[in-house]
């Protein structure tokens, strides 16, 4: 594909309003999204605020929602979309506008800190961890997260409901609680501390998170169900229920 | 003027990376208060970019690794430049630095008894690089995150607030370091968010900022490269030395153009990939130099063998140190034998069946499918050099990480010395872990030694915000700071790169003073209000003044070694391996050298290293590197 002469429209303004305005950007063989707004910051709009850092897809900074649909700048080719197309980049829709692409991220470092941090036992000494790899496999998947918060971003728990984001910690950190909660040598119990503090009962699985991440992690299928499993047969189960009644721990 | 933020700490570490995590999570060890500083969002690194691993003589693999082993694998890596100090410390002390990691909840891939596996990597001789499959940056950066997470949460248990000993400044970005009688008083930086300046006052800075690949236009850096610890550093009147080592890894993707420059893991080559030119020739065998002839495979089918069986045959030239390979793929591409878009041809599809690419290689499948819509089970991948690490650095002390600037300290890619002239694989995220922790030690050290906190004036607030919005002052003749960054890289990359000779410096030096010289009329436009037109246009004033650290310090060594190639001095010369090129800042004596000063390079000798570790090496491997003079003492002479 030669190069050509590509219709973008982005989303220009900041906290306190702002719209869609329509460029015309240069296009050359097998550039991707972010590679047309650094040409437009070079060429028009030297202040175009965009966040990026490794381009490689790596970093997760680049999260962007492209024709309105959650999306990595970096990863995104232009050779996707048909070269009369025109192409809509907007900021990620759940979080605050900073200003353009940029937003406010911060509930994701406020929702990091409630989670109780790993557990490990406390005479276990560096260096003397023993742990089989098949037993760790399922937190590595996890592990993978590159804190895009395209999961968060995607959620209807909180994409169109600021009320919800107090008692929802999202997508993003039902899977850090789950890989915690799957550490061969974690102590802590987080299982009704992802249901009572986090909302995992607010998920009801439509997997948005899933089609979205990047990195392929399966959020709903690996993380939040058998979270909510594990939950339900804790809090659910009559005999459970009647053991912690009867037998409860201090 | 809009008002100014204070803040005052007991430590401000710069940079959120693998090193300034850890210096910051030692110094709150300490008790001390600390604030880090960063230009990204918290835990977006460029340690996340690391694939391979990390190196340190655990013993989990091979109980015949020890650190004496590991430390002649860095000496031999680094061409013997080393700080040898640095280097003992780093392999003594990574394996702690590696099971710590382990405590704060890091998952490393395990062996079949269940400790933490070791790999195979360039230049070591045992498997000794602990990972997590191609993407072991990634969970040193998130676990590094996580645990200053929990001493937070320590913090609010404790004292009622997450922020009472911690407190995470990201996107903010530092333009200044403030000095009070020589002695580090604070830092001044801006808000990215709303433009808005920050003062931090504090007797002690920790610089972690990484390297300063944005020079160059290949690159496998990310946007912060952009040397601003360095140039502070500078700016403060700390040295740099090995300025002209950079380590270009051979193996950049080179198509499509958006991608140039991301880096194709050595891994591939490790698993059996071989490198061909555009007539299908494995070219290597024509690229053994003379110092590694005998220890390398001359044929294609002894290179096969040894990939079946490492004792039977001699390992594939494929293999080579990475200068190595990066030259020859830059001869090949020169004599016409290079590929569409500029590169060689990397193939691994021929040498090993799908599954297995898929299951050894994924984020290397990925990438190329996504990003080039390559299918590396079926086609050739295309790959040229890429510049990817910075061996040069602010000099330390090695062990506290003490610059010479009072209460000035750096540690990981943006200090110097450990690497020498060439950085091993692995070698990176052992070294910002064991100095990064030394330097947040050195730093409360240093602190709790004070009698007397250092004060910031009046005057120097002024100075640093007067510099700081320069940009945005209308002129005649306005640059643009995209331009003048292209501009910067093109010239570096062409002129001061893999191959380097005495003219094409000298005429990289004449555009470095022309771009200084436009520079005091760069000019932005638009608010302070997250203005990356204003954001380019400050670190451009750091990469100016480092690529001229780079050019003169690699005009001024006359041999060839590691990542310092001269094609007019081409041999390896011994009387230059004690030799350091130590880069200063002058002192202003204008305007202009005010905003970017001039760079005076002097050569000066090392320390030698301790006759105990100096005998842990055959005389006769000494013998290639040393002169005769300073084997004098080497117990083997002797006896």
């Amino acid at each position: 594909m030669a190069t050509y002469n590509a219709s973008l429209r982005v989303w220009r303004g900041d906290d306190t309003g702002g719209g869609l305005q329509d460029y015309t950007v240069e296009v050359n063989d097998g550039e991707v999204v972010l590679d047309i707004i650094h040409r437009l910051q070079a060429t028009q709009t030297p202040d175009l605020a965009v966040r990026w850092n490794c381009k490689a897809g790596k970093c997760g900074s680049c999260s962007a929602e492209i024709n309105g649909k959650p999306r990595l700048l970096c990863m995104t080719r232009m050779s996707t979309f048909e070269p009369d197309e025109t192409v809509t980049v907007t900021p990620i829709r759940t979080f605050p506008i900073m200003r353009d692409l940029v937003t406010d991220v911060s509930f994701n470092y406020q929702k990091a800190r409630e989670i109780p941090s790993f557990t490990p036992p406390k005479d276990l000494q560096p260096g003397d961890y023993r742990m089989q790899q098949e037993d760790i496999q399922r937190s590595q998947e996890f592990r993978k997260c590159i804190e895009c918060f395209l999961c968060q971003n995607v959620c209807h728990v909180i994409r169109d409901h600021e009320e919800n984001k107090e008692a929802f910690a999202g997508p993003r950190f039902f899977i850090r609680l789950a890989e915690l909660d799957m550490h061969p040598l974690d102590t802590a119990d987080r299982q009704l501390l992802a249901q009572e503090d986090a909302g995992l009962g607010y998920c009801n699985i439509t997997k948005c998170c899933t089609e979205v991440c990047p990195e392929h992690i399966k959020i709903t299928d690996n993380a939040i169900i058998p979270m909510k499993e594990r939950v339900a047969d804790r809090k659910y189960d009559p005999i459970v229920w009647l053991g912690n009644k009867l037998f409860r721990r201090t | 003027m809009v008002e100014l933020e204070r803040h005052q700490y007991d430590v401000v570490v710069i940079g959120a990376g693998g090193a300034g995590l850890r210096a910051v999570i030692e110094a709150r060890e300490r008790g001390l208060r600390v604030a880090v500083v960063t230009k990204s969002l918290f835990g977006k690194a460029h340690t996340v970019m690391a694939e391979g691993g990390c190196a340190a003589a655990m013993r989990n693999v091979n109980t015949k690794d020890s650190w004496q082993v590991h430390f002649g694998d860095t000496m031999r890596g680094g061409k013997f430049l080393n700080n040898w100090r640095m280097a003992e410390l780093h392999a003594q002390e990574s394996p702690d630095r590696v099971w710590e990691l382990e405590t704060y909840g890091a998952l490393f891939d395990r062996t079949k008894d269940g400790r933490i596996s070791q790999r195979n990597f360039g230049g070591h001789t045992y498997p000794r690089l602990a990972h997590v499959g191609d993407r072991t940056g990634l969970e040193i950066i998130r676990t590094l995150q996580q645990k200053i997470v929990s001493l937070q949460q320590e913090d609010k248990a404790e004292l009622g607030d997450y922020e009472a000993r911690i407190k995470v400044f990201h996107e903010c970005s530092v333009t200044e370091l403030i000095l009070d009688n020589g002695a580090v008083a604070g830092a001044f930086a801006y808000w990215r968010e709303t433009g808005n300046f920050v003062l931090f006052e504090a007797p002690a800075v920790v610089l972690a900022t990484g390297g300063i690949g944005k020079s160059f236009k290949v690159s496998s850096n990310s946007w912060e490269y952009t040397g601003d610890g360095h140039a502070l550093a500078l700016r403060a009147g700390s040295a740099l030395i090995n300025m002209e080592f950079i380590q270009f890894h051979p193996t950049g993707m080179v198509w499509p153009l958006s991608v140039k420059g991301i880096l194709v893991t050595e891994g591939v080559r490790g698993d059996g990939g071989v490198l061909k030119n555009s007539e299908g020739k494995r070219f290597m065998f024509d690229y053994i130099p003379s110092v590694f002839k005998g220890q390398y495979a001359e044929t294609e089918e002894e290179a096969d063998q040894w990939l079946k069986d490492n004792d039977s045959a001699r390992r594939t030239p494929d293999l080579l140190p990475r200068d190595e390979v990066a030259r020859a793929i830059n001869s090949e591409v020169k004599a016409g034998r290079g590929s569409p878009h500029g590169g060689v041809y990397l193939d691994i599809a021929s040498r090993m069946p799908t599954e297995e690419i898929k299951r050894r290689l994924p984020s290397m499948y990925h990438q190329f499918m996504e990003l080039a819509e390559v299918d590396i089970t079926k086609d050739e991948m295309e790959v040229g050099p890429t510049c990817h690490y910075v061996m040069g650095g602010i000099e330390v002390d090695p062990d506290s990480g003490g610059a010479s600037t009072p209460g000035l300290f750096a540690a990981g890619e943006c200090s110097g010395g450990m690497h020498g002239s060439n950085r091993l694989g692995g070698n990176s995220l052992s070294d910002l872990l064991v100095f990064g922790r030394r330097a947040g030690l050195g730093a409360a050290d240093y602190v709790r030694a004070l009698s007397d906190r250092p004060k910031v004036t009046d005057e120097a607030i002024n100075a640093a915000t007067e510099l700081a919005l320069a940009p945005f002052e209308k002129r005649p003749n306005p640059e643009n700071p995209y331009t003048l960054h292209a501009e910067l890289q093109q010239s570096m990359n062409d002129l001061v790169g893999i191959i380097r000779k005495e003219e094409e410096i000298q005429e990289a030096l004449a555009k470095l003073q022309e771009l200084k010289k436009r520079y005091e009329n760069v000019m932005v436009e638009g608010g302070r209000v997250f203005n990356p037109g204003w954001h380019l246009a400050i670190d451009l004033r750091n990469m100016l003044l480092v690529s001229e650290c780079v050019a003169k310090a690699a005009l001024q060594r006359t041999e060839s070694r590691g990542g310092h190639t001269r094609d007019d001095h081409p041999e390896m010369d011994a009387n230059w391996r004690n030799t350091l090129l130590v880069c200063r800042a002058r002192p202003a004596s204008d305007a202009a050298t005010t905003v970017v000063p001039e760079v005076e390079v002097t050569a000066e000798e090392q320390e030698p290293m301790r006759p105990d570790l100096l005998n842990l090496f055959e005389l006769s491997e000494l013998e290639k590197y040393y002169t005769d003079a300073e084997l004098a003492d080497h117990s083997e002479r002797r006896s």
